[in-house]
């Protein structure tokens, strides 16, 4: 499997990182050097053997379904680079 | 009063706290002056000196009340990757600059609660990707380990933790380890540091990278100590539903370095074809060591280890590009300049793209590959069985009766800044290849200083234990401190 300047170009929109054209070739080289080394995992059978889904047998903990914090608008936003009336505000998402 | 408080390990320091020889405020004081004269390590990047001394001040009433927790007075360094409230937190990313949480961390809320000092943020790789610290936006950290004229990495991702600790800048630190972050930058720099297993620390309020991966450890002088902060750091929080709700041991009182007839398993498979030879020396030491303190030696074997990387570098790109879908510019951090009649899509993209460093960027987007569709199956689902694989080979072990398991904590010793600047990126993961089975496998492991090399430069070994057993871990690796006894030290330059 080989990636070339087009797949780089996908994965970057799909990644939502801005590549520029002239940066792509080299992009896609490292994604082989990495894709390559990761190959290897292709020698192993792994007929039968269950993804692992959670590293520690532990069954997730329930809780009541009611609010525990909350009504601190003025923290939420505290860190936004753009916040307005109570809202994070972005570009037009609608034309 | 005392000289070189600065100098003290976390154990001297609670005592003589106790004893009223020396105040947190005095510690705390010896401290700060060093980090001062340290700027050329770069490894504090945040000043929090201010809070440091309201805390030194509350924790010296604290103690002269008699309410003094072991923790009490000590003062740390801090991970950037650690949340603290109203402290810029940027997980050493420009695209977290100005970050100021309006929360705290559960694991440095435990520590506070315990009466620990926050000297300062240290550095680290840029969102806890990388072995050389080489890609945080504050720049390399430099280890105060130096043999010629060249600057040494400290390692990665805690390099900051490493350093800080081994130049004596502070008494410990918490590190954080998703593929050896915490194990090989301690081997690195001749300091101790444990990563518990999987759920023992809370991970609420560290910035993730691959949640199924990542723990938060202590890194500091001796094995006593992290055994001390690891008690104070870990127990369960319901605020993160992977910590384990099971009682936290007294860990220090399980110090005896009584090791008679544990069992200590030596696999065969790291032992990695070019591994130097004072690798393999130190490792065939150490083996003798533990044989001299009473342990059985056993060979053991985890066939499928050489495939640990090769799986670490689908899992972990694959949670990292999901976790840090988050930047985006809207809630916190950067937010790129925006030319006229750009979108939300454009905010996006140039916001990552001027945030994220180049390794940041390499890995999100190797996550976003193997995540795709018609991709998942043949990489994602592919690499978690084989982590289903690799964690068996452990449960075998330890069913047919291994306590621990004895391997090289790194590849080598510590190498020049920028000497892997050319190499394909493949070449610097090889730093893990001993570590990321442990984080693989969710167990915890310990390195501690072991030897010099030939050219000075410290080496460690790794012991990995039982899940939950981090007692008997600690234990074991304390009868190995004590054996190899190494007490070298940086000279100091800087």
């Amino acid at each position: 499997m080989s990636i070339d300047k087009d797949t780089a170009a996908k994965v970057a929109k799909l990644a939502r990182i801005r590549v520029e054209d002239d940066a792509l070739s080299a992009l896609a080289q490292e994604f082989n050097d990495i894709l390559g080394f990761i190959e290897q995992l292709n020698e192993v059978d792994v007929e039968g053997i269950e993804p692992m889904t959670s590293v520690t047998p532990m069954r997730l903990k329930r809780r009541e379904d009611v609010v525990t914090e909350g009504g601190m608008t003025d923290r939420v936003l505290s860190n936004a680079p753009d916040a307005r009336e109570g809202f994070f505000a972005v570009p037009k998402v609608v034309e | 009063m005392m000289t070189d408080l600065n100098k003290l390990t976390i154990a001297e320091a609670r005592d003589a706290l106790r004893k009223g020889d020396v105040t947190s405020a005095e510690l705390t004081e010896a401290c700060l002056t060093q980090i001062e004269g340290a700027g050329a390590l770069n490894a504090f990047v945040h000043d929090t000196s201010d809070i440091a001394r309201e805390q030194a001040a509350a924790a010296d009433t604290r103690i002269k009340a008699g309410d003094a927790p072991d923790l009490c007075g000590i003062p740390l360094g801090i991970k950037d990757l650690f949340c603290t409230r109203g402290v810029p937190s940027q997980a050493a990313s420009g695209i977290l600059e100005g970050f100021r949480p309006e929360y705290e961390s559960t694991v440095t809320q435990n520590l506070f609660d315990a009466g620990a000092v926050m000297l300062g943020k240290l550095n680290m790789d840029e969102f806890a990707m990388g072995s050389s610290n080489e890609t945080s936006v504050y720049g390399d950290v430099v280890n105060p380990w130096k043999v010629d004229d060249r600057q040494l990495t400290p390692g990665g991702s805690s390099g900051g933790s490493a350093a800080a600790v081994a130049a004596d800048l502070c008494l410990g630190a918490t590190g954080t380890d998703t593929g050896g972050s915490i194990r090989q930058p301690a081997a690195f720099t001749g300091i101790t540091g444990i990563k518990p297993t999987y759920g023992r620390c809370s991970r609420w309020g560290i910035v993730a990278f691959a949640s199924s991966l990542d723990q938060a450890g202590p890194m500091a002088r001796t094995v006593r100590d992290c055994a001390i902060m690891l008690e104070a750091m870990c127990g369960h929080d319901p605020k993160d539903s992977t910590s384990a709700d099971i009682p936290v041991p007294d860990f220090e009182a399980l110090l005896n370095g009584d090791i008679k007839g544990k069992v200590i398993g030596i696999p065969r498979e790291y032992r990695m074809d070019g591994m130097p030879d004072e690798i393999e020396t130190l490792w065939a030491d150490g083996t003798a060591m533990l044989k001299d303190a009473g342990a059985e030696i056993r060979d053991i074997s985890l066939p499928h280890t050489k495939y640990a990387l090769p799986a670490y570098y689908v899992i972990a790109p694959a949670e990292a590009s999901s976790n840090l879908a988050r930047y985006d510019g809207v809630r916190y951090g950067h937010r790129a300049r925006l030319e006229q009649g750009d979108g939300i899509t454009e905010m996006y993209e140039k916001t990552r793209a001027e945030g994220f460093g180049d390794e940041v960027k390499r890995r999100v987007m190797v996550g976003t590959y193997v995540l795709s569709a018609g991709f998942y199956d043949a990489y994602y689902n592919r690499a978690r069985k084989v982590r289903t694989l690799i964690k068996r080979d452990f449960e075998q072990v330890f069913d047919a009766g291994v306590d621990a398991i004895l391997t090289p904590a790194t590849p080598s010793a510590a190498f020049g800044l920028g000497e892997m600047a050319n190499a394909d990126p493949v070449q610097m993961y090889l730093n893990d290849v001993f570590t990321v089975t442990v984080n693989l496998a969710g167990l915890p492991g310990i390195s501690v200083p072991a030897g010099l090399d030939k050219q000075g430069l410290p080496l460690g070994l790794q012991l990995i234990g039982r899940p939950w057993d981090e007692g008997d871990l600690l234990n074991t690796g304390y009868a190995l401190e004590q054996a190899a006894g190494f007490v070298a030290k940086p000279e100091k330059w800087w």
